[in-house]
């Protein structure tokens, strides 16, 4: 028996469209017609890297970049995403990388998920995905953020294992060395 | 189940006309977690994504003098917090701060908080005190409610199913503003209470608004002119302590808050009156 | 003593021997979105399951028409109570609880009939098609009225009570002070939701991809109710997004192999979150009146406890749970006399059973406060009276046990108020009560400091003989560890290489997939007891293995065994000679497999005297909050701990559990309550169940006191629950500590400050 992660269409009448994920243009075949965005990206595209915690936008498990902005994939109506860029944990590219080309090959990880991984900011990883899309976006918006500013962006995504200390240590990492690789000098 | 995805307000429009029973789809926040959860399964959508123009706001002068922002239907909480229009409706960005998440406030909009109608929508109090003006718009015109005659009870609008929001007028007040809200979470809280509270100095006015304490937004204007007339409006500094007291239990006794798992009413009508006295004296020492 | 405020970052997936903080194996999949959790499987031909579940608190079902949902096109079958072939109940400690509601449902969310369809939506349609006639009976949701109610289960309503009793019952002090204290029902919150994907073998057995914390219970509980013998029902590990305690109990499992078996297709069952809230159990709400006795000076004399908690509809491990709350009723304090009368009832409420703490948590906040009581009466610092009664090696506990083992209490005290205090509270607005709702008066905030003490035992106790198996292979240099741990997020899998790596002194280590069908089982991931029980099996096998190797080489070398020496750190020393054992293994492959039990324990005689436990970890927490008092709005500052760890395996790791259960602990003291009303859980949502954000999380600073036990493999003890039992009680210490309202409940709600 093997098992995938991602998997194939019921049958029974529903909508055609295409969807525009991490640079690629992907068919969606048999989605039921109020699928969220959530769904579709886990059921449809085996994509399961956003994840289900909630479904109701309160925990930021399916934070997913939808024209560059920060979303929640749950509360996105996925047929009404047709024709936006949507980027996935899966597609985020390490610096240099166009979306989509290295996470899925292989083990090239980005800042973020390097300094997750080093840093304890993983402990059941259930929330992990959401939480270094949303670093991602903090980070890009601002590459400084002082330490409440950071507290208040990634406020929408709960994690119940770390108390969040080990996952603000990543992000602090994260700073320093971005910090170091533009600047040279900071503090 | 169709989804319909116009580019410009007027093919939404006509398709509301065609199809009234449409379920309109701005950011989604409301509307995606009944679904997700069973509770709605709608039969056509229109998504009011891509109608850019909604997603506009601008400066115009009011008919009796000063400023309004135009704030279109699908202006998003986020937007409300950056700089400039946040300069123009600092209350109205306070409260936008206070809602949900990042996640939540880039993808939720003005007017779903509107349409929404929720007792807890957080922006509500913040144009109810402001006097807003909502603007709505159908294939066969346009017609504009004050907010009072827009919200007709909890979860319950004028809108009209073939109606969309589409602006919702704010007049830009001169003096400060005060938004506060009760929440035992630094996020993704619904508000326990809230209190929009809106000075104007030069006009000698006094505007008060609370949240979560009844089916809609609780205006006293009995209470407002209570202080109005009793506060010393060419003295700067604290207003006199009997009358932020006076103001502040006129407020709570007016709240109608009921009992429920997120607090008590006895709770919420206390941490009205705390709110009501803690905005004016903020609101008149920056006066 | 180390301090973990700066906590290293080293090692690589190569890396890490114990003591190092190598990163964890499964790490970088879990960045990367691509680590499979059991709500991410999917098999070819898949159905979706959904669970029909009661609407009333108690009611008899009069009739059940499943006709209606079997006729929507997409549903492949319905599964009800008449469909269970084997056993019609389960339970990890007594089978009470049924697949299914046969004649009657004993809470809101029991299940009544399970359907498989081709999508999440058909199932959810169907389960609304399924008529069922209900006539509904008085439910009974009082705990404290349930023993003498008439019983709503054939096994009654109590379901275990314990008098403990102590040295003098009669003994008085010269001082007495008296409460009782309330603990809300606590939710563990665990963010992956209840998942699993049965596969029908074609043969009459199953395969269930599930998230649990122990596989081989589930497996023996599902094979009993599917009527099978255990070999056909295969479990395996999926990805668990977490556990905290709720998911020791099956939920899905049995439902989604009936339906598996039934349609002869795979069929997946994921939660949706409001199902979650009742899909598990819960931790108890308590009730506990205290009355301590003490000397002038301050010596405890007498502790008397009565303590209810409300198992609600199902015995889970409720007589577990309330032989804990027995147990550690008095605190970890010296206490010469004791009367403890712990019961835990039935009701109409949603089951309890299991969460972080166990027992501990609620009694903590009892005997903490009853502490803080005493101390104001006797007018001494709180702090001070604590160390004047803490318990030391070789103390006598109330169950008459004497602790052999390492007992730090007054070194967790003092380093956890050794800690600087916080800064007054700067001007941002997420540092004030009230945060961005901007509620806040600088001029009328209070701080207030509360200290707290917490522990309990570690791994299972009262006779229990309990164990754990590993299996260890060493070849061309790489250790393979067979275990049938529940990763829960715990960081076994990374435990387990730094073990493999330190005894065999090789790098690479691979930790194979949790299964039924691999390996004996590793028992439960719980009661802080996976790193001692299969840590130490682990630790068994490898030098079961190192030994071969060894044996090996002397053989090759023509010298005695004994002539060689196996080291520490995974050497073998002899003469001229120094090798690692990887090394010396060559390419044949060595295996070996082992079983860890720990010492035996007794059962509670009559009047709760016995040696139930095998060990006892303990932890102090100083909480600093601030707080509107007159909007009863609290912002938690800062919590300092120090924590008895016995020895760190992997120091980041044992911070990471011990902020986690801080965030629980604080969670539980001003914000996490399910709400039930009439047996109806009010709150079932992330939207009205409030779970610490990080925008909430107050400032951590750790001390770990490092004291090896003696019987523990590496001297280490489970850091996972002591976090969780004594932060609560010092943070509500703190609240009164700033208010002066002597706030006897948790969660403590604004309304209980103005």
């Amino acid at each position: 028996m093997t098992l995938t992660t991602g998997g194939a269409a019921p049958a029974g009448p529903a909508p055609s469209y295409e969807l525009s994920v991490n640079g690629v243009d992907r068919r969606v075949e048999g989605a039921h017609a109020g699928d969220s965005l959530l769904h579709v990206l886990r059921d449809r595209l085996g994509l399961p890297g956003a994840k289900n915690a909630c479904e109701q936008g309160e925990c930021g498990s399916c934070s997913v970049l939808v024209d560059g902005v920060l979303v929640c994939a749950c509360l996105e109506l996925a047929e009404a995403a047709v024709g936006c860029a949507i980027t996935t944990v899966e597609g985020l590219a390490p610096a240099g990388g166009e979306p989509g080309d290295a996470a899925l090959a292989g083990d090239v990880l980005t800042d973020v998920q390097q300094a997750m991984v080093e840093a304890g900011g993983v402990q059941c990883g259930f929330c992990t995905p959401g939480f270094v899309v949303a670093i991602h976006d903090l980070l890009d918006r601002d590459p400084d953020p002082d330490p409440l500013a950071v507290r208040e962006a990634l406020a929408g995504n709960l994690c119940r294992c770390t108390g969040y200390g080990r996952i603000l240590a990543a992000v602090d990492q994260v700073v320093r060395v971005r910090g170091r690789g533009t600047t040279g000098e900071r503090a | 189940m169709t989804v319909t995805a116009p580019d410009r307000l007027d093919d939404a429009l006509a398709a509301l006309r065609d199809d009234p029973s449409s379920t309109v789809l701005a950011g989604g926040t409301d509307l995606m977690v009944e679904v997700n959860y069973g509770s709605r399964r709608p039969e056509d959508v229109l998504s009011l994504r891509r109608v850019t123009e909604l997603r506009r706001w601008r400066v115009e002068p009011r008919p009796g003098g000063g400023d309004e922002v135009v704030l279109g239907a699908t202006v998003t909480y986020t937007d409300l917090l950056a700089p400039d229009l946040a300069a123009l409706l600092p209350a109205l960005a306070q409260a936008a701060r206070t809602v949900g998440s990042p996640q939540i406030r880039n993808t939720g909009t003005i007017g779903g908080n509107l349409v929404t109608g929720s007792p807890a929508g957080d922006t509500l109090p913040v144009l109810a005190a402001l006097d807003a003006t909502v603007e709505l718009a159908s294939a066969s015109g346009r017609r504009a409610l004050p907010l009072h005659d827009f919200l007709i009870g909890p979860k319950r609008t004028a809108r009209r199913p073939d109606e969309l929001v589409v602006a919702v007028r704010v007049p830009v007040a001169t003096g400060p503003r005060e938004f506060l809200k009760i929440g035992v979470r630094n996020a993704m809280v619904i508000a326990v209470a809230s209190c929009a509270l809106v000075i104007d100095r030069p006009r000698r006015t006094l505007a008060c608004a609370l949240g979560a304490v009844g089916p809609t937004p609780v205006r006293d204007h009995d209470a407002e002119m209570w202080a109005t007339t009793r506060l010393d409006w060419d003295r700067a500094g604290a207003p006199h302590p009997s009358v932020a007291e006076g103001f502040a239990r006129r407020m709570a006794a007016a709240s109608r808050p009921i009992d429920d798992h997120r607090a008590t009413a006895a709770y919420r009508r206390h941490a009205v009156e705390v709110m009501a006295r803690r905005a004016l004296e903020r609101a008149w020492r920056a006066a | 003593m180390t301090d973990l405020r700066s906590p290293p970052i080293r090692g690589g997936p190569a890396g890490g021997r114990v003591g190092d903080s190598p990163v964890r194996p499964d790490g970088t999949p879990k960045v990367q979105g691509r680590f499979a959790f059991a709500s991410d499987l999917h098999a070819e031909g898949m159905l979706w399951g959904r669970t029909l579940r009661s609407p009333h608190p108690h009611a008899r079902i009069a009739g059940l028409d499943a006709g209606p949902a079997l006729a929507l096109p997409g549903v492949s079958c319905v599964v009800t109570a008449a469909d269970v072939p084997g056993s019609a109940t389960y339970g990890l400690i007594s089978t009470d609880q049924p697949v299914f509601a046969g004649d009657v449902v004993r809470y809101v969310g029991e299940p009544v009939a399970a359907v498989a369809a081709d999508h999440p939506e058909t199932a959810r349609r169907a389960l609304a098609a399924i008529a069922v006639d209900y006539e509904p009976l008085t439910p009974l949701v009082d705990a404290d009225a349930a023993p003498g109610a008439e019983p709503i289960h054939p096994e009654g309503n109590v379901i275990r009570r314990i008098e403990l009793v102590h040295g003098d019952p009669a003994a008085t002090g010269d001082v007495v002070v008296e409460g009782t204290y309330e603990v809300g029902m606590q939710d563990q919150a665990f963010l992956g939701p209840e998942s699993g994907l049965a596969v029908p073998d074609g043969d009459g057995g199953v395969d269930l991809w599930v998230a649990t914390q122990w596989l081989h219970e589930d497996r023996d509980q599902v094979a009993a109710c599917l009527g099978l013998a255990p070999e056909q029902v295969r479990l395996h590990l999926g990805g668990v997004g977490g556990a905290f305690g709720g998911r020791e109990d099956v939920s899905m499992q049995v439902h989604a192999c009936l339906l598996a078996l039934a349609s002869g297709r795979p069929v997946k069952m994921s939660y949706l979150r409001d199902e979650s809230f009742v899909g598990h159990v819960h931790r108890h709400p308590a009730r506990m009146r205290y009355r301590h006795h003490a000397t002038w000076q301050g010596d405890l004399v007498k502790v008397e406890a009565e303590v209810v908690l409300d198992g609600g509809a199902y015995a889970s491990s409720s007589s577990a749970v309330v032989a804990n709350a027995a147990r550690f009723a008095c605190g970890p304090y010296r206490v010469p006399n004791a009367a403890v009368d712990a019961t835990v009832v039935r009701t109409n409420n949603p089951p309890c059973g299991a969460m972080r703490g166990f027992g501990a948590v609620q009694v903590c906040f009892a005997h903490e406060s009853q502490m803080d009581r005493l101390a104001a009466r006797l007018g001494l610092d709180p702090v001070e009276l604590r160390l004047r009664n803490a318990l030391g090696p070789g103390d006598m506990l109330p169950t008459g046990q004497v602790v052999t083992g390492t007992a730090p209490v007054a070194e967790c005290i003092r380093a956890a108020v050794a800690h600087p205090l916080p800064p007054p509270a700067g001007s941002g607005l997420l540092e004030r009560p009230g945060g961005a709702g901007r509620t806040d008066d600088p001029g009328r905030t209070r701080r207030g400091v509360g200290v707290a003490v917490g522990f309990k035992n570690l791994l299972y106790s009262e006779g229990f003989d309990d164990s754990s198996e590993a299996r260890v292979r060493l070849a061309a240099g790489v250790a393979t560890v067979t275990c049938a741990v529940a990763e829960v997020g715990q960081g076994f899998v990374t435990i387990a290489g730094q073990i493999a790596r330190t005894v065999l002194g090789c790098d690479a280590v691979v930790v194979e997939p949790a299964a039924t069908t691999t390996v004996g089982s590793a028992g439960s991931s719980s009661a802080s007891r996976q790193t001692w029980m299969s840590g130490g099996a682990v630790l068994r096998a490898a030098r079961l293995v190192a030994d071969q190797v060894r044996s090996a080489l002397a053989r090759r070398l023509g010298v005695a065994p004994e002539s060689l020496v196996l080291t520490d750190d995974g050497r073998i020393v002899g003469g001229e000679l120094d090798v690692t054992v990887a090394e010396a293994a060559g390419d044949e492959p060595v295996e070996a497999s082992a079983v860890h039990h720990h010492r035996p324990t007794t059962a509670l005689d009559a009047r709760g005297q016995g040696e139930p436990d095998v060990s006892y970890v303990f932890a102090a927490h100083r909480a600093v909050v601030d707080v509107d008092p007159d909007l009863g709005l609290v912002r938690v500052v800062q919590v300092t701990t120090g924590q008895d760890v016995g020895k760190m395996l992997h120091p980041t790791q044992v911070l990471g559990q011990i902020e986690g259960g801080i965030a629980q602990g604080v969670g539980l003291a001003v914000m996490e309550e399910i709400v039930v009303e009439g047996g109806l859980v009010r709150n079932p949502s992330f939207t009205d169940y409030l779970i610490p954000t990080v925008a909430d999380m107050p400032a951590v600073l750790a001390t770990c006191i490092e004291q090896p036990e003696p019987d523990a493999p590496f001297g280490a003890k489970g850091a996972g629950e002591p976090p969780t039992i004594s932060s609560t009680a010092a943070v509500v210490a703190a609240i009164r500590a700033a208010t002066g309202v002597d706030v006897t409940r948790v969660p403590v709600h604004p309304w209980d400050l103005v």
